[in-house]
């Protein structure tokens, strides 16, 4: 059985922003001066009592924390195996965990004194949580989104302007969340001066990967305590989906140093690993860099950045945080692959057994849960992060089975 | 072979001793085709030009305006690789066995290529300009280079600090490539005065040669900025002649066109 342990060992990153041979800070110079800057602000504050408390505030009062850990009871007796724990991140104001990070950021943004942030978004939902922060705190914002998810996400760019952002569409290369993060690169470097980029995942440029996930692990910080008071101990495996990899490393985080819980991340295998059609550069990539941070990066053999594939446009980015490679080349995470469809299967089970509604990016993770729980004991548990709910999904699903709600 | 030796060095040597504000062109190679890219080259050297710059294509070109995000888009339409724009360097060589070449790209294309600097050297490659490579990451990469003779030029930037310029001037080799403005390729919000003054700041620092690019789109802006530099950069404004297209012998006539009065512009304050 896992026991608590004391957390002292893993300090990840260095000075210089590398997790192992990860990481790091490949930018143009222009960019090096706020990287800097914001590196030694938020040295400053994430210790400083009253940032805490605010932050703190904030996420009890605004975001609805802490978030619940719920057991499954339904979906563990129909899978009869290990114990299924939800740790309810769908519940949070906006409807998944990437609020956590742009409230963190937000408020770094206020301590800087830049009155206007950017974002780049693929479905929205982290375009959304900027949004509605910078509306939440008299920010101007300006969300990048590629063209073609502005068309497929029709309903969270509207959410978007409602909040009062002004949300820009990326026509470049791929059109998708790539570009978008190009195009918000480019923004910076021009604007850097009066504004502050809120990235959104685990990714980017040092300071970033490290930021991203302490405001991020709450969820681990929470679901942890919550299991020790719960159920009196902790899990046997944290599972997570992985696109860029904010929300695993969110929850995987406070549990490292506890070397017997098992750290799996799901990466998108849309049609299939041996298909070349997915979203899964751990699985299936080299070691590259893109966006800032050298990691596994879905390339070709002359560098260039492949378009990937998954059902769920959270996923569908071609580089990974470079903590996720860290962890994998050590050894401490494990990383698996679900397919688009055993994806939708998970999303009908839940729907089903639970009355809860997944995101198509958290469905992942749980098609994993699908596929090994039954082949462990039942006193064996796995708590999942339920990172998102799927409201915004809605209209895909509908799409694959076949039905018009428009 | 010594510095002395280098085609960089030699010809920003000579520039200096001639009073001659050096002329740095860039194009995207294999931009708008790959049978453009070496007479374009050579029309550009008949025009005037000292250096030139040609871009790998890459498919995320992070720091790039829209004019030079085309013409990667462009060029990897004909799926264009590291591979061929080296054969391309090699072919303007058979020719031109003078003039500088310099590479400027994303640093996941070099990586992609396990023996670039040897490759690169084979073929008449003098320097490598590596945006989004910063010296504290460059070291690895930068002996490979230097082990082929070819510099790793790096860049300084409006928001580059006095202390973060003197170490970064001590790593540097070829030339400093300062960045004019905060912002991307082809931008228009150029300030002479605040770059001459920043030139002359940083000059304490290292007695290497700065080219100042970005922004700089035609006679007037490199007239403005040569007094103050060593050598003066045109991209995005020579890229979009490329986009229009046409034979290859026109849009080379057009290249050279352009490029003569840019020189020319210059000549005159070099001569004022």
């Amino acid at each position: 059985m896992a026991e608590a342990k004391d957390h002292t060992n893993y300090a990840q990153p260095t000075a210089d922003g590398h997790f192992g041979d990860y990481g790091g800070r490949f930018v143009a110079e222009t960019l090096t001066h706020a990287l800097d800057d914001l590196a030694r602000l938020y040295g400053e504050v994430k210790d400083d009592p009253d940032f805490k408390r605010e932050l703190h505030t904030d996420l009890a009062h605004f975001v609805g924390r802490p978030t619940p850990l719920y057991f499954a009871q339904r979906l563990t007796d129909a899978l009869g195996g290990a114990a299924v724990y939800l740790k309810r991140e769908d519940l949070n104001h906006t409807g998944a965990h990437k609020v956590c990070n742009t409230i963190g950021q937000a408020l770094l943004a206020k301590r800087m004194g830049k009155p206007r942030v950017i974002a780049e978004t693929g479905a929205g939902q982290h375009g959304v949580a900027t949004a509605t922060v910078a509306a939440r705190l008299g920010l101007k914002c300006d969300v990048y989104m590629g063209a073609e998810d502005v068309q497929r996400q029709s309903l969270n760019v509207y959410r978007m302007k409602l909040m009062g952002a002004n949300v820009i569409p990326v026509t470049s290369g791929s059109k998708t969340l790539k570009d978008a993060m190009n195009e918000a690169m480019r923004d910076w470097v021009t604007n850097v001066d009066d504004t502050h980029y809120i990235i959104g995942t685990v990714a980017g440029p040092h300071p970033y990967p490290m930021i991203v996930r302490d405001f991020a692990a709450t969820i681990g910080q929470e679901a942890r305590a919550q299991m020790l008071e719960q159920v009196g101990r902790l899990p046997d495996a944290v599972v997570a989906c992985v696109g860029g990899g904010s929300n695993a490393m969110g929850i995987f985080y406070p549990f490292i140093d506890d070397v017997d819980v098992a750290l799996v991340g799901v990466e998108a295998g849309g049609h299939g690993i041996a298909s070349g059609a997915h979203a899964a550069p751990l699985n299936d990539g080299k070691v590259g860099v893109l966006h800032g941070n050298r990691s596994y990066l879905m390339s070709d053999t002359d560098g260039q950045i492949k378009e990937t594939h998954s059902i769920s446009a959270g996923l569908d980015y071609p580089g990974v945080g470079p903590e996720h490679a860290h962890l994998k080349d050590i050894g401490r995470a494990t990383y698996a692959s679900a397919t688009d469809d055993e994806a939708m299967e998970a999303f009908r089970l839940l729907n089903n057994l639970e009355g809860i509604l997944p995101a198509l990016e958290t469905s992942h993770a749980l098609a994993w849960v699908s596929a090994n729980a039954p082949a462990m004991a039942k006193n064996e548990i796995i708590l999942v992060n339920l990172s998102g709910r799927g409201d915004k999904d809605i209209l895909t699903v509908a799409d694959i089975d076949g039905i018009s709600l428009t | 072979m010594s510095e002395a030796d280098t085609r960089i060095h030699q010809c920003l040597d000579a520039c200096r001793q001639n009073n001659r504000t050096a002329l740095v062109s860039f194009i995207t190679a294999g931009d708008p085709g790959p049978s453009y890219t070496v007479a374009a080259l050579h029309s550009l050297v008949a025009g005037g030009v000292d250096i030139l710059e040609l871009g790998i294509p890459f498919s995320d070109p992070e720091a790039e305006g829209p004019s030079i995000q085309a013409a990667n888009e462009r060029a990897l339409a004909h799926g264009i690789t590291l591979a061929q724009v080296l054969q391309m360097v090699e072919e303007f060589r058979t020719q031109d066995t003078q003039t500088p070449v310099v590479l400027m790209g994303y640093l996941n294309s070099v990586l992609a290529m396990e023996d670039f600097a040897e490759r690169a050297a084979g073929a008449g490659v003098d320097g490598l300009i590596m945006v989004n490579l910063p010296p504290e990451e460059g070291d690895h990469l930068q002996q490979k280079l230097s082990a082929n003779n070819i510099d790793l030029i790096y860049l300084l930037a409006p928001t580059t600090t006095d202390e973060r310029a003197r170490q970064i001037a001590a790593k540097a080799s070829g030339f400093i490539y300062y960045v004019s403005l905060k912002g991307i390729t082809g931008a228009s919000h150029l300030q002479t005065d605040e770059v001459a003054s920043r030139l002359q700041q940083l000059r304490q620092y290292t007695g290497l040669p700065f080219c100042v690019g970005f922004g700089i789109k035609d006679a007037t802006t490199a007239q403005s900025l040569a007094p103050h530099a060593d050598g003066v950069v045109v991209g995005s404004a020579l890229v979009n002649t490329m986009a229009e297209g046409g034979e290859v012998s026109e849009v080379g006539a057009r290249l050279q066109q352009q490029i003569a009065t840019i020189r020319q512009g210059i000549d005159a304050a070099d001569h004022a």
